[in-house]
């Protein structure tokens, strides 16, 4: 019995430890954005000696006179046109695959599954070259509008895997009261398909939210800017002097990504497990 | 009853089609013909801002000779071969760990897997940059031992490490698959090899990792594939240069550099050919060698 106990002691011992070694660097970051910028990089202690809120002041301030309002903002925007894009786009083509019999319905699965696995390089410099030749370089077009054709496949793939899964007397019961796909599709598939909904914008918000690569490739009007970009700017404008200003944005910055994971946290689990797992 | 149902989706097998409109008109407008058109500009001279020019081979040859695209090349495999087997080990023995459903195993879940959700952010790229540099974090607890830390993110040396460790350090997405998957096995298989006096090593083995095997290749083939295009941290840390001495200039890093600072785009466009053509030889290799380690139930 004390055995057990002993063991099971230092199970929790070795596992705390490394968590708190692994969230250690975001403690940190946390803890220095409320210290004096002197005092970030002297002394060992964690908490800060005074705390003071001074560098949210100054970093919200943001670059080029734009105030981190309007980056949050931006980024909102985005990520909230892209979760109604990928949500309506992929949910069609999901339950067309999940559901209905059409001719070559196999081979354009595949062809979807084969998508996951591109490296985005291949599509980048032409559907750059395309962009500006509408003139949407500089405009969230770039960031958006692709999210309405579904080109990300890895939400299809989830959610047909999710509607597959419905129980198969539904639909049935459906038919033979005279439903037709349409109506299926609109009275009972997309409710019952809340859950693969929630998860699939869960994860469009984490992703657009952590984007880089393509919103630096597109945006370069600093009033478009979003969080991450701004970050990015912050960095190039401020030299080596006001680290505060940067720890107390980028926390902000962090802060949606936690409350989606606070309060979503089942559906995340979910999500990339489902991606994964047969059903 | 099921005759019926069938002729009549078979009389309407255009709505299938209707549903996946959108991603068929993606699939063609932003894949497909995106990947013709950037083979087609990879092999020409290309800025934007005139006619590409039919170069034929020029830009693959030069890739070879260009020492830079050597050295990126270099980087990007050591990147990725240390990272992605040193992420899956850490995430499989620590989903090991967590099997059992004792008390706290959903808050350790938690912590594990946070990391994974905030690893790609630029403010975490920011933290590294300050974890790593000579009075960063690392070195001040160094110091508490007497040794005075270096530059890690300006020691040619070290600078990748850091890259290395910020992608093991995300570990918790592929921790999450494995406890899933650990969870499923059922309690009856274990049970019965107790009887049989296997030991829990034994069943380590004969059990849980040939049970696993489908989990372990789904996430080296996800985990591969994202590492050759990592992206955010090698800009953020290197200062969006590769620097020191490109020893942090990741494939994509190099990619961006000349496709879009440089205006280089048909150099890109190879470039991208290249990647394409590196992570489908070692794909095809991994779903080859799946023959001899992936235990399939069914």
């Amino acid at each position: 019995m004390k055995k057990v106990k002993i063991s099971t002691g230092i199970y929790h011992v070795l596992l705390l430890g490394f968590g708190i070694l692994l969230l250690y660097p975001l403690i940190w970051m946390v803890f220095s954005s409320f210290k004096d910028n002197s005092e970030i990089f002297r002394g060992l202690s964690l908490l800060p000696k005074t705390w003071t809120l001074a560098n949210y002041k100054s970093g919200w301030q943001g670059v080029s006179g734009i105030t981190y309002a309007t980056f949050f903002l931006n980024s909102f925007f985005i990520v909230i046109l892209a979760i109604i894009g990928n949500v309506s786009s992929c949910i069609l083509a999901a339950y067309a695959f999940g559901k209905l019999e059409f001719p070559l319905k196999n081979f354009w699965f595949a062809i979807m599954m084969g998508t996951l696995m591109l490296p985005m390089h291949v599509k980048l410099i032409p559907q750059y070259i395309m962009y500006n030749s509408f003139g949407w370089v500089n405009t969230y077009l770039p960031l958006v509008v692709p999210k309405f054709l579904a080109t990300d496949g890895f939400f299809i793939f989830l959610m047909t895997q999710f509607i597959r899964a419905l129980p198969k007397d539904i639909d049935e019961a459906a038919i033979v009261d005279g439903c037709g796909s349409f109506r299926l599709f609109a009275r009972i598939i997309v409710p019952l398909s809340v859950p693969a909904i929630v998860t699939t914008s869960i994860f469009t918000f984490l992703w657009t939210w952590n984007d880089f690569f393509s919103q630096m490739i597109y945006i370069s009007d600093v009033k478009l800017y979003t969080v991450s970009l701004s970050l990015r700017q912050f960095i190039d404008a401020m030299g080596n002097s006001s680290w505060g200003g940067l720890f107390a944005m980028s926390t902000l910055s962090l802060v949606p990504l936690f409350l989606m994971f606070v309060i979503f946290q089942n559906y995340l689990v979910e999500g990339i497990t489902a991606g994964s797992i047969k059903g | 009853m099921k005759e019926k149902k069938k002729s009549k989706w078979n009389r309407k097998p255009m709505v299938g089609y209707l549903f996946i409109t959108p991603w068929l008109i993606g699939l063609f407008g932003l894949t497909v013909i995106p990947m013709l058109s950037s083979l087609y500009y990879s092999f020409t001279n290309y800025d934007i801002l005139t006619a590409p020019r039919f170069i034929g081979l020029g830009n693959y040859t030069s890739l070879f000779t260009d020492p830079k695209f050597i050295k990126s090349l270099q980087v990007t495999l050591k990147f990725v071969f240390i990272s992605v087997p040193l992420q899956l080990i850490f995430a499989l023995l620590i989903a090991l760990m967590l099997k059992k459903n004792r008390k706290g195993i959903r808050i350790y879940r938690a912590i594990f897997y946070l990391p994974s959700l905030f690893g790609s952010s630029v403010a975490v790229a920011v933290i590294w940059k300050k974890l790593f540099n000579k009075e960063g974090l690392l070195n001040q607890v160094l110091a508490i031992f007497g040794i005075e830390g270096i530059n890690w993110i300006s020691t040619p040396k070290t600078a990748l490490y850091t890259l290395i460790l910020l992608a093991i350090w995300q570990f918790g997405a592929s921790m999450v698959i494995f406890l899933a998957a650990l969870k499923q096995i059922p309690e009856d298989y274990y049970e019965a090899a107790r009887i049989d006096g296997a030991n829990r090593i034994r069943q380590l083995f004969d059990i849980t990792m040939p049970i696993l095997t489908p989990m372990v290749f789904f996430n080296v083939v996800m985990a591969f594939i994202n590492a050759f295009q990592s992206f955010t941290a090698s800009y953020i840390v290197s200062g969006g240069t590769g620097a020191p001495l490109d020893s942090t200039l990741l494939y994509s890093l190099y990619i961006y550099m000349k496709g879009f600072s440089q205006f280089q785009m048909g150099y890109a466009a190879a470039m991208a050919w290249v990647l394409l053509l590196i992570i489908a030889a070692f794909t095809g290799l991994l779903f080859l060698s799946a023959k001899k380690w992936v235990f399939y139930n069914d």
